[in-house]
């Protein structure tokens, strides 16, 4: 890493810092009432939903609507751990991230080897068994809800994970290995002549973004009190879809603008109940009609934009500081 | 000389269809070899099978010593044998410098792990694949593009990376499927210096197809004619231009005959 790069990260590390710190003291001083920290801890969990999402959608190419199946894996598994076992949060996050991870090992074994519409399939009917196991059980609530959850997730956890989640994700598409899943999404033909073990790749990335599903998940779950299966349909499926093809697969400052207009949006818009779908739709529409890339296609917003110095991924994707 | 590759009674069918019937080709190490035969004879089927996207139906395959039948593509490149393909397939959105990069994955020196912390084996590791990048770009004089994504290039250049990125991968066998196709006359001429400088100076072995006559008779020291799945001849320039059983395969029994080709 060259000196402007590490004087970027710094600048970049300052203003995450800052940013945490002023809303943690506007929550403890009530200048941000509970409604809001709520919100504000989602728009958390929903940007390490797209962010993870758009490693598997946008860098490695495989087109999965299964994310809101392993968010619940995460989400239900950790719920389990700090109801019934009292277990810290911490613990309940790895475990709840861990098993997600496992469930999507297990669904990326026999699926990656489809293409296109048929993984999305794949996937869509695997969060649908899953939500129909939790639907089905009765220790987790059944139908009804798995209630009584403590609320441990926090400000201070959803800020730092997302951090953590973004940074872990960026620096593996910048490497070597993410070239690789690039390589996958561009030409998978070509990417295994130049040696590339494009099943293990697939699995790979897969398995990463579904572990950050799965932390997203249990924050999730600490954060109301109660999950419902219902909460982890196809719908959510297609919100988190949605943040990403907003800001554009392949790249992650898209995928986070992107999850916080959703957020906004959905907030904004939760008294029009079920019309806010058809405002969805009719915004992916529009955005599909006049920009079919999404708002920042697979450049990144960097540092090097807002000085005037133009920067974009795959041209040198090698040394850029934003987070 | 020693034999790098040995094809010995490969057959490949397609169905009922037999694309390929007892080939047997040998390349010798540091050899440029050539095979050429009319479209659809089953040259690019060979290539296919030698780097493992088909199956062959019987036949042996024996690289440096290794049986390369039943293995994955990528295997086959960990082996030492890089391609390019008939119609380029560079990855194309991706910036020329970044396509180098990627076929030197294959040789990467630290795990995923050290690519999530960024650590210190990371930075090490990316420096190499960027100095051996930039250093094969220099040498096919695509230095001064590596930030042009690869679809904005000319179309020679294109070809020339392609072989630039297989060249990453370190191989000992260079497959080259029709490298000289839609290249102006000086196009042509610039790639088969390309190809001399691989063989003498980089000690690469190279196989290649190419319908170029001007190319194949030009720089090749062995040629295999192919038609409808069979090696009809085998020999060097001369031999093969004077080779009635190609003449036919390529122009018809009525020009041996006396006839006009037309008629």
């Amino acid at each position: 890493m060259d000196k402007n790069s590490l004087k970027k990260d710094l600048i970049v590390f300052a203003a995450v810092v800052i940013f945490y710190a002023l809303v943690q003291v506007f929550i403890q001083t009530g200048i941000i009432g509970p409604y809001y920290s709520l919100n504000l801890i989602l728009m958390c969990i929903n940007i390490m939903l797209a962010v993870s999402l758009n490693l598997i959608n946008g860098f490695l190419g495989q087109f999965s609507i299964g994310h809101a199946g392993l968010m619940s894996v995460g989400a239900y598994t950790s719920a389990i751990l700090t109801y019934y076992y009292d277990l810290p949060l911490v613990v309940a996050l790895i475990v709840g991230a861990l098993a997600a991870c496992l469930a999507g090992l297990v669904v990326a074994i026999p699926t990656l080897r489809l293409k296109g519409d048929y993984l999305g399939i794949a996937t869509l009917g695997f969060g649908e068994i899953i939500r129909v196991v939790f639907l089905t059980n009765e220790t987790v609530g059944g139908a009804k809800g798995f209630f009584g959850i403590p609320k441990l997730t926090t400000w201070t956890w959803a800020f730092f994970l997302m951090v953590l989640t973004i940074i872990v994700i960026k620096n593996f598409i910048d490497s070597s290995y993410g070239r690789s899943c690039i390589a996958i999404r561009e030409d998978e033909i070509a990417a295994e002549a130049m040696g590339i073990n494009t099943t293990k790749y697939k699995i790979l990335a897969f398995t990463i973004g579904a572990f950050f599903a799965g932390a997203a998940g249990a924050l999730y779950a600490h954060n109301f009190y109660t999950i419902q299966p219902e909460q982890f349909n196809f719908m959510k499926s297609f919100d988190i879809m949605t943040m990403v093809v907003l800001g554009g697969q392949g790249s992650i400052t898209g995928s986070i603008i992107g999850a916080i207009a959703v957020t906004v949006l959905n907030a904004a818009l939760s008294s029009l109940a079920a019309m806010r779908m058809v405002f969805y739709s009719l915004l992916l529409i529009i955005m599909m009609l006049f920009r079919p890339q999404g708002l920042f296609g697979t450049t990144e917003f960097t540092l090097d934009q807002v000085l005037g110095r133009r920067g974009r991924l795959g041209k040198s994707a090698g040394n850029k500081a934003s987070v | 000389m020693e034999n790098l590759l040995e094809i010995k009674h490969l057959s490949k069918n397609f169905g009922g269809i037999e694309a390929l019937k007892d080939v047997n080709i040998t390349v010798e190490k540091g050899g440029l070899v050539g095979l050429i035969g009319p479209n659809g004879a089953g040259k690019t089927t060979i290539f296919n099978l030698l780097t493992g996207e088909y199956v062959p139906t019987s036949g042996s395959m024996i690289f440096d010593g290794r049986e390369l039948t039943n293995h994955h593509p990528y295997q086959v490149t960990a082996f030492g044998i890089a391609r390019t393909f008939q119609n380029i397939r560079l990855f194309s959105n991706l910036s020329v410098l970044d396509n180098v990069r990627i076929a030197c994955h294959i040789h990467v020196k630290y795990g995923v792990f050290d690519s999530i912390i960024h650590g210190k084996r990371f930075v090490g590791g990316e420096k190499e694949i960027y100095e051996k990048s930039i250093e094969l770009l220099r040498i096919f004089k695509l230095e001064d593009k590596k930030d042009e994504l690869a679809k904005n290039l000319p179309y020679g250049e294109q070809r020339r990376l392609e072989i630039t990125r297989a060249l990453a991968t370190n191989p000992k066998l260079l497959l080259l499927d029709e490298p000289a196709a839609g290249m102006n006359p000086q196009e042509t001429e610039e790639l088969m210096e390309t190809i001399k400088f691989l063989r003498d100076k980089m000690g690469i072995t190279i196989f290649l197809i190419e319908h170029d006559m001007h190319l194949v008779m030009g720089i090749c020291e062995k040629i295999y004619v192919l038609d409808f799945g069979k090696v009809i001849a085998e020999g060097d320039p001369t031999a093969i231009q004077h080779d009635p059983k190609v003449i036919e395969a390529y122009l018809g029994t009525a020009y041996l005959e006396g006839g006009k080709v037309n008629a």
